[in-house]
């Protein structure tokens, strides 16, 4: 049961939960065990933790061999360490292979505003969406963390989750069936749709109660499997609407816009991208200056919505 | 150990054996890795018709031993040994990297009976190989995992990683390989990134080092043997080798790390062949 809306800490607590009658779920971590709560996990269960050391890429193929003996690995780093300092190895010994190795991307997108761009992680997505058989995860609080760790461990095939570090509001309903593949209406609306993900589910929401003052009906979907992307469902959230915009924590290429961009691509709808641009992060005293900075609060959705429902 | 002539005569015609089958992968004109698999062929068929635990019937038995190639360039010969224990059918030799052949460029799990990774970007085999052994130790598994690296490979840095991991782990159920022939794709080891103190290096990592010539099977044999029964940890067999051994025209040239044979070279071949199998024989 979750105990804390901490995306972070629920993430650790599902697997300590699933790990006591799944003894197959081992993790593994690169020392940042205390920020991604795989301790959590190495606390209960220290024979089924390994410690990696600071070595991501031995980390991922390590994860991929005990995958060959039947073991459900959870792969734990920072996004930007956990995919791109072990790329080759995720896409060499882990995807081409098709392994059921769990990665976690902690601390993801900019929510380790302390840190700076080195270790923001404004790519992940891309870097991740791009190999062949990956699924990639992007859930926007702790109740959809809960259900999807999960999710991951119940179906088969390398998968990609990037976790917040940040708490963020509870907006999920704790009641409602979840799957991976699933995408889920948090607002309804009929003039324009937000497809977003991550914390910018919540953005979004916000922007939807502004631009519902100005008279604009928008519906928000929160859109926490990024690969592989329903696309069905995509086409019937936008069926009719003026304009798409997509809100996500991430480079506006290679992310949740382009891939939303590609499945429309045949749909006569304008589209908005929002994310921090094509830049790296850079280094703030707390999250919200950076929400700010890089655009991507409420009223910068709302902004895309107007400037979307601009188009001729 | 001693070890009864007639294992090793049966194993040096297995290794011949190998080699002909690599020949037979590769005809004059088609291009295969003929160097760096036949360097370590004596050492492939010491593992697989004898140490190893293999089950003819089941490719994917539980309890058996695994092989990694590490470097997955030199596939080419451990289909030599497969197409031995009968993993797959000997017509698939002629079809190796053609569209409709089970036998791909480099190791590849999903499409070849007896392969047990997805290997080929160099440095990643021996950190699989370390997973595979950590599984099988939680499972309280015997069963053993062999690695087989290039000496060129050595200068990925994963592979430092995971030696330095195996040790962390004393990952005594795993075994590394070192095919130390000294040549790499383009040149000469000391020619293109010498690494100095080898035997040094591994020692100081922790692990047991058996060095040893990889082509006199006696010595191989006692090399796997004692790998098996050291339990404190790790242990590398580091194998002096020639490249495209008992090839003459290939035998210590960069050349044939990725080439094709002329006519008269596979002729050659061939008959290098016949000649070890008189004298092995004899």
């Amino acid at each position: 049961m979750r105990t804390t809306d901490s995306l972070r800490t629920t993430y650790g607590e599902t697997l300590v939960e699933l790990g006591k009658d799944n003894k197959d779920i081992v993790l593994l971590e690169a020392d940042l065990g205390n920020s991604t709560m795989s301790k959590l996990f190495a606390a209960e269960y220290p024979d089924r933790y390994f410690q990696m050391g600071i070595a991501e890429q031995n980390m991922a193929s390590v994860s991929a061999g005990l995958s060959l003996t039947g073991k459900v690995p959870f792969m734990n780093s920072f996004a930007v360490f956990a995919s791109g300092r072990a790329y080759d190895q995720i896409r060499s010994s882990i995807t081409i292979a098709n392994l059921n190795v769990k990665i976690c991307g902690s601390s993801a997108g900019l929510s380790d505003y302390g840190d700076g761009k080195t270790h923001q992680s404004i790519d992940d997505i891309a870097l991740m969406q791009v190999l062949p058989h990956m699924t990639v995860l992007s859930p926007c609080d702790a109740v959809e963390t809960e259900k999807m760790v999960k999710a991951m461990v119940e179906q088969k095939g390398p998968m990609y989750i990037r976790i917040n570090r940040n708490d963020l509001p509870i907006v999920t309903n704790p009641d409602e069936e979840y799957h991976i593949g699933k995408m889920t209406q948090m607002v309804d609306g009929k003039d324009v749709v937000i497809f977003a993900t991550g914390v910018m589910v919540q953005q979004s929401m916000e922007a939807a109660k502004i631009l519902g003052k100005e008279g604009i009906s928008a519906r928000v979907v929160n859109v926490s499997t990024i690969k592989p992307l329903d696309t069905k469902a995509l086409e019937a959230y936008a069926e009719g609407m003026k304009g798409v915009v997509t809100a996500e924590e991430h480079n506006v290429i290679g992310g949740l816009g382009s891939a939303v961009c590609s499945a429309l691509s045949k749909k006569r709808v304008p589209i908005e991208i929002l994310g921090v641009g094509d830049r790296f992060g850079t280094s703030a005293e707390n999250y919200s200056i950076l929400l700010k900075h890089y655009g991507l609060e409420a009223e910068d959705v709302a902004k895309k919505v107007r400037s979307v429902l601009a188009y001729k | 150990m001693n070890y009864s002539q007639e294992l090793v005569k049966e194993l040096q015609l297995k290794a011949i054996q190998v080699r002909a089958n690599i020949l037979e992968m590769i005809p004059p004109g088609k291009v295969g890795h003929l160097g760096g698999s036949s360097s370590i062929a004596d050492v492939m068929a010491a593992l697989y018709f004898h140490t190893m635990k293999v089950n003819k019937d089941d490719p994917k038995d539980p309890a058996r031993d695994r092989l990694i190639m590490s470097k997955g360039h030199a596939v080419l010969v451990q289909y030599a040994c497969l197409v031995e224990l009968g993993y797959f059918d000997r017509s698939e030799l002629g079809k190796v990297k053609t569209f409709k052949g089970l036998l791909q460029g480099h190791p590849d799990m999903d499409k070849t009976p007896g392969i047990e990774a997805v290997t080929g970007s160099l440095g990643q085999g021996l950190s699989v190989s370390l997973g595979v052994a950590l599984g099988l130790t939680l499972d309280k598994s015997e069963n053993h995992v062999y690695t087989i690296l290039g000496d060129g490979e050595l200068a990925e840095g994963q592979v430092w990683e995971a030696v330095m991991a195996s040790s962390v782990y004393k990952a005594s159920n795993l075994t590394a390989i070192v095919d130390w022939n000294g040549v790499q794709a383009t040149s000469t080891t000391a020619e293109i990134f010498p690494i100095e103190n080898l035997v040094e290096k591994w020692k100081a990592f922790g692990w047991n080092v058996i060095e040893i010539d990889g082509h006199d099977m006696v010595q191989i044999l006692g090399a796997l043997d004692a790998a098996k029964a050291y339990k404190e940890g790790p242990t590398v067999i580091m194998a002096h080798t020639v490249k495209g051994k008992c090839f003459p025209f290939a035998e210590g040239k960069a050349k044939y790390h990725n080439a094709a044979m002329s006519e008269e070279e596979y002729k050659i071949a061939w008959q290098c062949i016949a000649d070890m199998r008189k004298e092995v024989e004899a």
